[in-house]
């Protein structure tokens, strides 16, 4: 028998991690998709983590072409998919191959009988039946034949073996609901909506997830299936829905281009996954979206630049090997000093890399990565709902700077979900777009007053200037520029100048002081991160520091300009460690502008960090 | 889109304070002064006209015009167009590009543009040579170019733009050369078609490929070797002595001798302008045994990109709600109130 001590679950945890794979045509990300919904509805907290290959179709029944979905949900703040889940669905061999490791010391598999044929077991490269073998002995195991329980409860609708099997999924998912004692009516009229044109497959969907269901009450008394009960979290009160970090940001360019009050202009070009923004932005055109897709990455920032000049809001988004060939793009509109939100949707590199898994090693692309001394403004968001707030801020910095502006977020965030509470458009400031109208300079021998297109305000911004504005025809372009005509200069001493200013100006952007999001604003230890870490590292913060020990959570969302007070409160702390997915960039960019003593933890394999691999950092550096 | 109010300008209206720099004896002098004396005649509005370009001599041509100007990245003033088109359809572009920065590096987004029909005036000036680089061989160099990096001559295909357009599916094909008095007549039907108007021009670089056009450009028996293009009217050159005409079992045109003006005897083709297979044949007829199509070579309009865009928009958004809170809270919501979770 196992030595290890099982962990089953308890009838009333207060969190709970649920595994769904199965194969790239198992339908695994619509059931995780449906079970968050229903998660949401019942109230909890949660995090999500779809996991899935990058082949379209994988063939059958292979290790490459499992497709995960897991979901950590609780009746306490949830900021990570969990660790490793408590219950696994695994609708094949290879699915389960793939995902036991992860499986925590008596957890619960079930699995579909039906599927752990003699064929499926090579393909998962299983000598022996696992499922009979005894090699689950550490784990509970519920397996029965999902396949032929499906096609039998769907048998009234006449359908083919193949359109039977496909309801597979809802038999689970019903199974799944019934553990988590949910309510099935929205998801039985989701059903009846997405095939209202479809009947027949509707309501056989329908009746899978109702024998699933049903199979779970009767099947209660035997062997290991119980049901359990997850209370729900305590929230501020308001409306709340479920959102991914890909919704997110293109709602917030929607909200962003709003208080700018201009027409956003979107040009993108397919690349995974940063596709997810221009689908949901092509179906936004009411609220005065124009969406470009363009022959490529080049063309798809350089029509938005040309859009920003035209006097809409450019917007492009790409991930790393897109962003990459939008770095001369990208100088012009530092040159030209034209609005510009570029979102980069972090994936794992370098070249095509892991193009489905998550990665944060594009920062150094982000700060550094253009052509000549080209200081572009840097921001990034830590989750989900998070990319709401921080595309209306990068909208905000590309409006009254002049400039463009990265936004970084990256695959996991793109595709993950989380309860998110509907914000009040009404309780953010609007930053109206101003237009040059009139001449700004002084007048000429003449008496004319003059057009100075490069003459700066208070921020360090020049005038937009719209082509089609009377008397204000002036000539913009990539070669250095006089200071205040913007014609075209090599005067050693203007390009000294001008060099400056681009600085001068980015690095004065009004950026809010850095808060500590859990624990001191001193002490022996700092995790500082960005981005999607933000979930693991704040929940391994909270644990240490239940634990007693001296550490406090930094996260950072304005990576360039940094806050002000960044430094010293780094200063304040004996150690700090630098969690990120990446070989150490956030780190090195805090040494350079602070020349602090940051130590990384780093992790390049795809996945997102582990609170326990952070928990043990933590306890390490405190040893 | 608004039509376009006319207003009177002269030619100096047009001309900027700036110093035009390209080097003296460049055709580019003489297409900046065809196209500041063509714009008057178009009744066009200085504040509405926006020219873009990309990189290299030609695209310096903004900075000499006293309109709205960008001068943007190498090879990609297409897009740039594309997308302030697209923001302000009302915008009237004039695109500047050259062999290289239009064929070479950014021959996709030429195709592109091209193929999406934006409407704007597209000038692609050929000079078959890489000016502002000082002198290498370009891809409409004829083969045997000898340059900084072929010494021994270029021994690739050249590329023919009016052939390129058309094949990118381009809805106006023109051709004029930096010195004809009939460019501005080009560049006129080129303003007029409603899409994405191509004109090929091709330019005399006098420091790097000097005179490379006199073949067919030179002023002396000029008439022999330019067939300048007019719509319902007969394809004649040579002063009438010669004219082409479709050999129907070759599926290709041929040269023929017109006698005492009987071009109708001698089966010469009258020009439609559109006529897309006569159009191919006509970019693609090679110089020295026919003559330099000149002119207008294909005009034949369809809607255009942006016209399309502002329709779709129109279509997508009628009846729809525009209210942001409404947007944010769509798809399944619930209300925490204390405690207790109601689904909405
Ligand atoms: S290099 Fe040639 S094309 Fe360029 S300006 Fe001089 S003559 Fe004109």
């Amino acid at each position: 028998m196992a030595t290890q001590a099982k962990q089953p679950l308890t009838e009333n945890p207060e969190a709970v991690v649920v595994r769904f794979a199965g194969d790239s045509g198992d339908g695994m990300q619509l059931t995780g998709g449906q079970f968050t919904l229903s998660t949401a509805l019942a109230g909890n907290d949660l995090a999500t983590f779809p996991d899935f290959p990058a082949e379209i179709r994988a063939p059958q029944g292979t290790l490459f072409g499992v497709s995960a979905f897991q979901i950590n949900f609780g009746s306490r703040e949830i900021n990570t998919a969990g660790d490793a889940p408590d219950v696994l669905v695994a609708m094949n061999p290879a699915a389960l191959k793939v995902n036991l490791a992860s499986l925590k010391p008596g957890g619960l598999i079930i699995a579909d009988t039906g599927e752990f044929s003699k064929r499926n077991l090579d393909k998962a490269k299983y000598g022996t039946n696992p499922l009979e073998d005894g090699s689950l002995a550490k784990w509970d195991v519920l397996a029965f034949d999902i396949s032929a329980l499906t096609i039998e409860a769907v048998k009234p609708f006449g359908l083919g073996n193949k359109d039977a099997l496909r309801c597979k999924n809802m038999w689970t998912l019903g199974l799944a609901l019934w553990m988590f004692d949910r309510d099935r009516g929205p998801l039985q009229e989701w059903l009846r909506q997405k095939f209202r044109t479809k009947p027949d497959i509707a309501d056989a969907n329908i009746a899978a997830l109702d024998a699933g269901h049903a199979y779970g009450e009767t099947a209660e008394l035997s062997g290991p299936l119980r049901q359990v009960h997850v209370d729900p979290v305590a929230s501020d009160p308001g409306l709340y829905r479920t959102i991914t970090g890909a919704e997110a940001v293109s709602l917030g360019l929607v909200a962003g281009a709003q208080l700018a009050e201009l027409p956003m202009f979107f040009g993108g070009y397919p690349i995974t996954p940063a596709s997810a923004i221009l689908h949901h932005l092509a179906r936004l055109k009411e609220f005065g979206v124009t969406t470009f897709q363009a022959e490529d990455e080049i063309a798809a920032i350089c029509a938005a630049i040309g859009a920003s000049y035209a006097g809409s809001l450019g917007v492009t988004s790409s991930s790393g090997p897109g962003i990459a060939l939008k770095g001369e793009a990208m100088g012009l509109a530092i040159m030209t000093e034209l609005p510009l939100v570029i979102v980069n949707s972090q994936r794992g590199g370098p070249s095509t890399g892991l193009p489905t898994k998550t990665e944060q090693s594009d920062l150094y692309q982000a700060v550094y990565g253009r052509n000549g001394d080209a200081p572009m403004p840097v921001i990034a968001c830590r989750s989900p709902g998070d990319a709401f707030e921080v595309a209306i801020e990068a909208c905000r910095i590309a409006v009254e700077y002049m400039t463009p502006v990265m936004l970084l977020t990256d695959g996991y965030i793109a595709n993950a979900a989380e309860p998110w509470k509907v914000p009040d458009p009404a309780n953010y400031t609007p930053f109206p777009a101003k237009f040059l109208t009139e001449k700004n300079g002084p007048a000429n021998d003449d008496g004319e007053a003059t057009l100075l297109p490069y003459k700066r305000d208070e921020k360090g911004a020049r005038p937009w200037i719209k082509p089609g504005t009377p008397d204000l025809m002036h000539r913009i372009g990539g070669i250095e520029k006089d200071a205040l005509t913007g014609n075209i200069s090599y005067d050693p001493a203007n390009h000294q100048h001008m060099t400056d200013l681009r600085k001068g100006k980015i690095d004065n952007i009004a950026v809010p002081d850095q808060e500590v999001c859990l624990g001191e604003t001193s002490g022996k230890l700092a995790v500082v991160g960005w981005g999607s870490t933000y979930g693991p590292i704040h929940q391994a913060v909270g644990r240490a520091r239940r634990k007693g020990l001296d550490v406090s959570h930094i996260h950072v969302r304005h990576i360039s300009p940094m806050p002000a007070n960044l430094g010293d409160l780094l200063r304040g702390f004996d150690k700090v460690l630098v969690p990120e997915m990446n070989t150490g960039q956030f780190k090195t960019v805090l040494r350079d502008q602070f020349l602090v003593d940051a130590q990384p933890l780093t992790k390049t394999s795809g996945q997102p960090f582990t609170i326990a691999e952070l928990e043990a950092a933590i306890e390490g550096a405190l040893a | 889109m608004n039509a376009p109010v006319k207003i009177e300008t002269t030619l100096k209206d047009w001309e900027t304070d700036q110093e035009v720099r390209w080097c003296p004896g460049c055709g580019d002098y003489a297409i900046l002064k065809a196209v500041q004396r063509t714009l008057p005649q178009l009744g066009a509005n200085p504040a509405n006209t926006c020219f873009i370009s990309g990189i290299g001599c030609s695209s310096r041509f903004p900075y000499y015009m006293e309109t709205y100007g960008f001068h943007t990245i190498h090879g990609r003033a297409p897009a740039f167009a594309t997308g302030a088109k697209l923001a302000n359809p009302d915008l009237d572009i004039w695109l500047v590009t050259g062999d290289g920065d239009g064929l070479s590096i950014g021959g996709n987004h030429l195709m592109h543009v091209l193929r999406r029909n934006v409407n704007m005036q597209i000038m692609l000036f050929n000079n078959e040579i890489y000016g502002l680089t000082k002198g290498q061989y370009s891809p409409t160099s004829r083969e045997g170019t000898k340059s900084p990096s072929t010494p021994l001559g270029s021994y690739d295909h050249p590329a023919r733009p009016a052939a390129f357009a058309l094949g990118a599916g381009a809805r106006f094909v023109g051709r004029g050369f930096d010195v004809s008095k009939n460019l501005p007549e080009v560049l006129k039907a080129a303003h007029a078609h409603q899409g994405a108007a191509f004109i090929e021009i091709f330019q005399n670089c006098i420091v790097y490929n000097k005179d490379v056009f006199d073949d067919f450009a030179a002023p002396k028996g000029a008439e022999d070797r330019q067939l300048w293009l007019e719509n319902g009217k007969p394809m004649l050159f040579a002063k009438e002595t010669k004219g082409l005409t479709l050999d129907r079992d070759a599926l290709c045109l041929k040269v023929v001798d017109v006698v005492d003006g009987d071009w109708e005897a001698a089966g010469v083709i009258v020009h439609d302008v559109t006529n897309r297979s006569i159009a191919h044949m006509l970019v693609e007829m090679p110089f020295g045994p026919f003559p330099m199509a000149l002119g207008v070579l294909y005009d034949d309009p369809r809607p255009t990109f942006e016209t399309a865009a502002i329709e779709e928009r129109a279509r997508a958004s009628e009846g729809k709600d525009t209210n942001l809170a409404k947007l944010l809270a769509k798809g399944q919501t619930w209300t925490v109130s204390g405690t207790a979770q109601d689904p909405v």
